[in-house]
């Protein structure tokens, strides 16, 4: 089955514009655009074009390595991997309730994630487009640019994201790739003084949180039209929610709806994901395309992510954070909740229950306790669904009797979000590429589109707010008629 | 077949009984050859200053006077004063091994591996220059990419003497191309893990299986770079079909992540591991490991 501008009828005849690296680290990947003479957009397509092998060289290894090495597929978003193997390892132990300790750890660990992610996606990544405008000065769309126009709100998002670094390396050890959570709990509490030392600034946290909330409204408020159109598709969702339908971003029961809002299943166990989740696989990417069976290859892609989160659960289990997602329903009749840069509303409302939950279980004494591994009857194999940043992930794995991983498989998030990201880009190629010269700030819609979604690929941007890009230009003869690249200073070097 | 079986295991044991009958016996001799040695370069060196006869012996250690009891080697005599000298086959339990060349020394201005070196009196020892640290540094990096050392996600980690050795020694790249060799993990034992990826072919578990646990669980064998490993004495050549346990001494003495009792990985935290508490340098009369 495909889509509409997936696969142009003549390519032959066809002008082809890459964009070759997206991104320099993290899901390297590309886009490619076919164009007729006119500049009429025929074909769009987003390659994730890297090939990672967890699942092959993970395979042989001890079970208890899992959690830790597993956790390298990514340096912005290791912990969703590390609790996602963590918690399929609970489940092949036969664990079904961790001690109050481990859950609380874990949680909190999970809470420093989202916070860190979701704030360094926001503020350095994606405020330059949204602060300047898509097609601004490219010179200054960047987190330097920011910091030099609006030096406050830099400066929270620098340390909103610390202090989740800081919750991360106080319950796994390190900021980055810890070793905390292990089969069956955590190998660390919180001491007194980490726990005081991280009460200290929770407030301000959520404090901040909130005014980030403020922000993302006001830029919806501002450019109604252009941030309700912008990439807008319809799709059906996915994600994880609690035993009462709240918002659980730790544990829960599958949740998944069909674009009109109808339930397709609930509260399903995740441990069969398999029954409700398959796999579709496309020859121009490394990367397959998960659907929802009952519905098909193509009517059953679906989006994970913030925007799937915070308008499918039933309630948010934080205060504030439960207001803030009230209003994002409320507001303009529910239109921001269907709009692709609703994305960047949600995440921020998941930022603020993220802040919410870290102060919350800093004043719960179970966190300094001592109890730290359950035990159970073995199991032969685990899945482990989180739901990470950028999605709902999936772990699973078998384990032999010589505790030797024998298979494992892997769903991440960005790749929940294959389908929705390439419809979203190639709407964006719609509205603004189709018929007219390609220039850097027309290129740079497609990367606000691809941004939205937080793909694992846009990494090397969360350094400097741009992507790196090359851009060639390719006659229907193949001569390349006109080449240019973009460094990750910003700068447009014409090199043909 | 199940004579066959019998009759081959007869076999071992009767190999095992000479081994064992043998040894202590060359083991007496050896040590009593290097004591007489010893002994007679001490009488010597007496003899030549007869005014220091009463006095203890002692060496130049960078520098640093260093006393030492006649027999010990300089590694040991260092040791006891809390002086690290870098290393890896080296175990205090014992006997040097003289292997890994990473204790090599300058001993009056010529290289000499301070494990199997006797420490004289008078004698001059250069220990911690940038020219012996810098070939410390090399040899290290050879030893990363003949084996695959993965340390972001080997459970010893924190705990490993090859990681802390090269922290000692500043070494931030392996400098050489990786090897990548064919290594097997054996997971066979129900209690022990055994991964030769990270083999560093110290030889510290065969002697301790054979001189502490007393059961030949572990032997070098092969030729070359890529050929040597260790072999488990046993038919299978799988660590459950031998007698070995976790409460051997082979089973707690390997320095890097080798032997590796199961389902314990990452139980430590950061910041509570060996190595994260003290460097290397400033655990120097602690067993290792």
């Amino acid at each position: 089955m495909t889509f509409a501008l997936e696969t142009a009828t003549s390519p032959e005849k066809l002008r082809r514009v890459a964009i070759d690296p997206v991104s320099r680290v993290e899901g390297h990947g590309k886009v490619t655009i076919l164009l007729d003479d006119n500049h009429k957009v025929h074909q769009v397509r987003l390659h994730i074009v890297e090939f990672r092998g967890f699942e092959k060289f993970i395979q042989g290894r001890p079970y208890w390595e899992v959690p830790v090495m597993v956790q390298r597929l990514c340096g912005i978003c290791p912990v969703s991997h590390h609790l996602a193997a963590s918690k399929a390892l609970d489940m092949m132990l036969g664990i079904k309730q961790l001690t109050p300790t481990a859950e609380k750890i874990r949680r909190l660990m999970h809470a420093g994630q989202i916070l860190q992610s979701h704030a360094l996606h926001f503020f350095h990544l994606s405020s330059p487009d949204l602060l300047f405008g898509f097609g601004s000065d490219m010179a200054t769309r960047n987190i330097v640019g920011v910091v030099a126009a609006h030096p406050e709100v830099a400066k929270k998002g620098v340390l909103l994201r610390k202090y989740g670094q800081e919750v991360i390396r106080m319950t796994a050890g390190k900021r980055v790739h810890g070793t905390g959570s292990i089969p069956g709990g955590v190998n660390k509490s919180l001491s007194a003084e980490e726990r005081a030392l991280l009460l200290k600034d929770a407030y301000q946290m959520v404090a901040w949180s909130r005014e980030a909330v403020g922000i993302i409204r006001g830029l919806f408020e501002q450019n109604l039209a252009q941030y309700n159109a912008f990439g807008r598709f319809r799709s059906a969702g996915m994600c994880l929610v609690g035993a009462d339908g709240a918002m659980d971003l730790y544990h829960g029961g599958l949740r998944a709806r069909d674009a009109d809002g109808k339930t397709l299943f609930d509260h399903f166990d995740y441990s069969r994901y398999w029954d409700v989740i398959g796999e579709d696989v496309k020859p121009w990417s490394y990367m397959k395309f998960p659907f929802f069976k009952s519905l098909g290859t193509e009517d059953g892609s679906y989006r994970v992510g913030p925007l799937s989160r915070v308008t499918m659960c039933d309630h948010i289990p934080t205060p504030l954070a439960d207001k803030a997602r009230e209003d994002f329903l409320a507001f303009d009749g529910g239109s921001a909740t269907g709009a692709t840069l609703g994305y960047h509303w949600a995440r921020m409302i998941e930022m603020l229950h993220a802040a919410e939950t870290i102060k919350d279980l800093l004043h719960d004494d179970d966190i300094t306790g001592g109890d730290l591994i359950a035990t159970g009857t073995r199991q032969e194999r685990g899945v482990g669904v989180i739901e990470a940043p950028r999605g709902t992930l999936i772990h699973h794995y078998r384990v032999d009797e010589h505790d030797q991983v024998i298979r494992a498989n892997l769903i991440v998030s960005t790749t929940h979000n294959n389908q929705a990201m390439n419809t979203a880009v190639r709407e964006v190629a719609m509205q603004y590429l189709d018929g007219v010269e390609i220039t850097e700030g027309l290129l740079n819609h497609i990367e606000i589109a691809i941004r939205a979604f937080d793909p694992c690929l846009s990494c090397a941007t969360h350094a400097l707010g741009q992507m790196p890009l090359e851009l060639a230009i390719v006659g229907a003869d193949g001569t390349v008629i006109d080449e240019a690249t973009r460094d990750h200073r910003g700068l447009i070097r014409d090199v043909s | 077949m199940k004579t066959s079986d019998n009759e081959v295991s007869a076999q071992a044991n009767a190999r095992e009984a000479r081994v064992k009958a043998d040894r202590p016996a060359e083991a007496k001799t050896s040590d009593n050859e290097v004591s007489a040695q010893a002994n007679a370069r001490e009488a010597r060196v007496k003899a030549d200053r007869p005014a220091e006869a009463k006095e203890t012996p002692t060496f130049l250690l960078d520098g640093e006077e260093i006393s030492f009891t006649p027999g010990q080697t300089i590694i040991q005599a260092a040791t006891a004063h809390g002086v690290y000298i870098p290393h890896l086959c080296w175990h205090p339990e014992f006997k040097a091994h003289g292997s890994c060349k990473m204790c090599t020394v300058k001993v009056n201005g010529r290289f000499g591996s301070s494990c199997t070196m006797a420490a004289q009196a008078g004698m001059t020892v250069e220990n911690r220059t940038t020219e012996l640290d810098d070939k410390r540094r090399t040899l290290l990096q050879m030893y990363f990419v003949e084996g695959n050392h993965f340390c972001p996600s080997c459970e010893k980690s924190g705990n490993c003497s090859l990681q802390a050795t090269a922290y000692e020694l500043k070494m931030v790249s392996p400098h050489f191309d990786m090897f990548y060799p064919d290594r097997a993990v054996d997971a066979s034992h129900p209690d022990i893990l055994l991964d030769f990826n990270r083999c560093i072919m110290c030889s510290l578990c065969v002697t301790a299986s054979r001189e502490v646990d007393g059961k030949n669980v572990f032997s070098m064998g092969g030729r070359g770079l890529l050929g040597r490993r260790i072999h488990i004495s046993s038919e299978s050549g799988k660590l459950a079909d031998t007698d070995f346990a976790a409460t051997d001494r082979a089973a707690s003495i390997c320095p890097v992540g080798v032997i590796l009792p199961k389902r314990k990985g990452f139980a430590i935290p950061i910041g509570e591991r060996k190595y994260d508490k003290l460097p290397i340098n400033r655990q120097v009369t602690e067993v290792t490991p």
